[in-house]
């Protein structure tokens, strides 16, 4: 017994998995250089790390691995152009479509069929695979890890280093596990989960660790919900977050542009079957929920951290900055503030399912006349293909705006933003001070929950709908 | 190629609050051209000026405070420098003249971001953070030994890891360091290429 063990592998977590296949040396002091497959970029920071480069003398090593997108800044309004609300940026797009070409990257640009939110496109043309490494110039990037991908945001110098380098030096995160048992009740989305963790272990609660998903719950969610999961790892302080690839990450891959193909994809796939924590594998933190217990969550200040159950209350402790900021009082009941607007879209939550369940409870029905209500499809291909289904139509008619796709009114750039004061109920992943324009007061939630809500006029439960 | 960082000492000013994010550090709206510079205007923006968009200092903000005008360390609170990725946020600090932030504790990215750019992200808890503020006089952080001394009674050692310790005191290029290594990198990418073609997609599959 004790001799064969001499022979078989150490159990090791998925991360350590995914670390060490692209571990190319070790570092002086401790730290790994680590091989990176995949770079994408945005306009909003694109042209800034490809101009730097290139004003060092330095060439990006393999512009086949390396992805660009305008998204950040885009017009959501039809039949955009290059001009843009945000006062100045038509330069980022003009100069990050120069600063592409001559680095010879691939572009998906304004009016690109393929174009859309970065962390919504990588997956849909199978840019990000398990396995891989993929870095962005982007917090979201962990959004990809649903693919059983190492997916994370970096700064514009650490993109520089991986386009010319092809790696990154980085000192190894500790593993975490979050295990959600059990199964989710009707009406709450893994929106409600990763808010769960996030108000329960705080918005540093992953700080220093790269965190695995995994549990019953995880399981049952499609790869789009998956990737709402991964999507706030970055709000939880985490490197990353990320999911074993199972036959579901398989069959949304398979057949997609950037994917391999043929014999290719055979030896991939087994290579993926890998892809696991061993059993027994040790990990740093293991975090337990459960699932069946967890009901939609809303947000009451201004740190995804400040978040409760919808039917409960801002805390008797809460601090007094974020209550005054969003004009709130503690013990005050959530459900029945009044709302001005409301909103969907971002990395976290515009993909067609999104879309489809949004759209099932809106239908027939019309929102509060006073609530300014908006939808930007995740890409423009969520855009077509809800449009294939009449959704666009069912949002239209009861009272949304339909956009373009792009980032949109998830952040303030200068240009169009909710009216100053004003309280958005919104399905992003970010509630600090002024995220959605100057003084906006932002409620994160679940699509289903902002569509109650829209439609009540007022931050509503949305278990008490009924689909239209 | 970032100054190097030995020793500094200089007032602290205090910004003790949680979640200080890198839109407060520097809003989106204040990003205003694909450069690295020009961005000390809109450090702070949205809690430094009057109006959005506008440039009519908040007196109530402690940036604008006469006594902190040559400080070149600010004191945070806990997760300094969350959200967006936005290397600005440090661009602008660094342009304003801060070399320091101390929090309880850093966002990663933001704390990546500084390294890169000679400022020194160092963690001491809390409680000493409220010492040090309270004291409201000068401080001084030695590096290479990893400690802040208030006073000869008070002083504080903080962590850091030995790579970025190395960068931050002799202002080196990450990526000068790392082209050193092409050798060990096209090694691996050759033998990867072998396991992994998939992932090579200039390659002929």
């Amino acid at each position: 017994m004790r001799k064969w063990r001499l022979f078989l592998p150490e159990p090791t977590t998925l991360f350590g998995k995914l670390w060490n296949s692209h571990a190319v040396a070790a570092l002086p002091g401790g730290g790994t250089l680590l091989a990176i497959d995949r770079v994408f970029l945005h306009e909003r920071t694109g042209a800034s790390a490809l101009n730097s480069l290139a004003e060092a003398g330095r060439a990006v090593a393999d512009p086949a691995r390396v992805f660009a997108v305008t998204d950040h800044i885009v017009d959501t309004r039809p039949g955009r152009t290059d001009k843009t609300l945000m006062p100045g940026g038509q330069v980022f797009i003009t100069e990050t479509r120069a600063a592409a070409k001559a680095a010879g990257i691939t572009l998906f640009d304004v009016n690109d069929s393929d174009q859309g939110i970065v962390h919504v496109i990588s997956p849909e043309l199978g840019i990000v695979l398990p396995g891989c490494t993929l870095v962005a110039p982007d917090s979201h990037t962990c959004t990809q890890g649903a693919f059983g991908a190492l997916a994370w945001g970096i700064g514009s110098s650490e993109a520089e280093h991986a386009m010319a380098t092809g790696t990154l030096r980085l000192n190894k995160p500790k593993s975490m596990r979050v295990r959600f048992s059990g199964a989710l009740a009707k009406g709450v989305t893994p929106k409600d989960m990763i808010m769960t963790l996030i108000a329960r272990h705080g918005a540093a609660g992953g700080k220093g660790h790269a965190v695995e998903f995994a549990g019953q719950a995880v399981q049952a969610l499609d790869m789009e919900g998956r990737m709402t999961l991964c999507n706030m790892a970055t709000e939880f302080s985490a490197m990353s977050g990320f999911i074993a690839p199972d036959t579901k990450t398989l069959a949304y891959l398979e057949g997609r542009r950037y994917a391999p193909t043929g014999e290719n994809w055979d030896r991939a796939t087994q290579n993926w079957r890998q892809l696991v924590s061993d059993a027994n594998a040790a990990f740093d933190t293991e975090i337990e929920i459960d699932a069946s217990a967890i009901i939609p969550m809303i947000s009451w200040g201004t740190s995804p951290e400040h978040s409760v159950g919808i039917s409960g209350a801002v805390p008797d402790n809460a601090s007094e900055r974020p209550l005054e900021y969003m004009a709130l009082k503690p013990k005050q009941k959530l459900a029945g503030t009044p709302i001005d607007a409301a909103f969907i879209g971002s990395c976290t939550n515009s993909r067609l399912s999104d879309l489809r369940r949004a759209s099932a409870l809106l239908k027939g029905k019309t929102i509060a006349s006073h609530v300014k209500a908006i939808c930007v499809p995740g890409s423009s291909r969520v855009k077509r293909e809800a449009e294939a289904e009449g959704i666009d139509a069912i949002f239209r008619e009861a009272g949304f705006e339909w956009r373009e796709s792009g980032c949109s009114m998830c952040f303030y750039a200068g240009g169009e933003s909710f009216d100053a004061g004003s309280r958005v109920i919104s399905t992003t992943n970010r509630n600090f001070e002024s995220r959605q324009g100057p003084s906006v007061k932002t409620h994160i939630a679940s699509p289903e929950t902002v569509v109650a809500s829209a439609l009540a006029g007022v931050i509503a439960d949305p278990r008490t709908l009924q689909d239209g | 190629m970032a100054e190097p960082f030995t020793t500094l000492t200089s007032l602290p000013m205090p910004l003790i609050r949680g979640n200080i994010d890198t839109d407060q550090i520097i809003p989106s709206r204040e990003m205003k051209s694909t450069g690295k510079t020009g961005l000390a205007d809109g450090l702070f923006a949205g809690l430094r000026y009057t109006a959005i968009g506008g440039r009519d200092p908040d007196s109530g903000f402690v940036l604008n405070d006469p006594h902190y005008a040559d400080s070149q360390i600010i004191l945070g609170g806990a997760n300094f420098g969350c959200g967006s990725s936005r290397e600005h946020a440090v661009w602008a600090l660094a342009e304003y003249g801060f070399r320091a932030v101390i929090a309880p504790s850093f966002a990663p990215i933001f704390a990546g971001n500084c390294v890169r750019n000679g400022i020194l992200p160092a963690v001491i808890d809390a409680d000493a953070i409220t010492v040090i503020a309270k004291a409201n006089s000068p401080i001084t952080i030695d590096l290479r030994a990893q400690t802040i001394r208030l006073d000869d009674d008070q002083n504080w050692s903080f962590p850091i890891d030995e790579e970025a310790k190395a960068m931050l005191l002799e202002g080196l290029d990450a990526i000068d360091l790392s082209l050193k290594m092409a050798a060990d990198i096209a090694t691996w990418q050759e033998a990867d290429r072998a396991k992994r073609p998939w992932i090579y997609l200039g390659a002929k599959q």
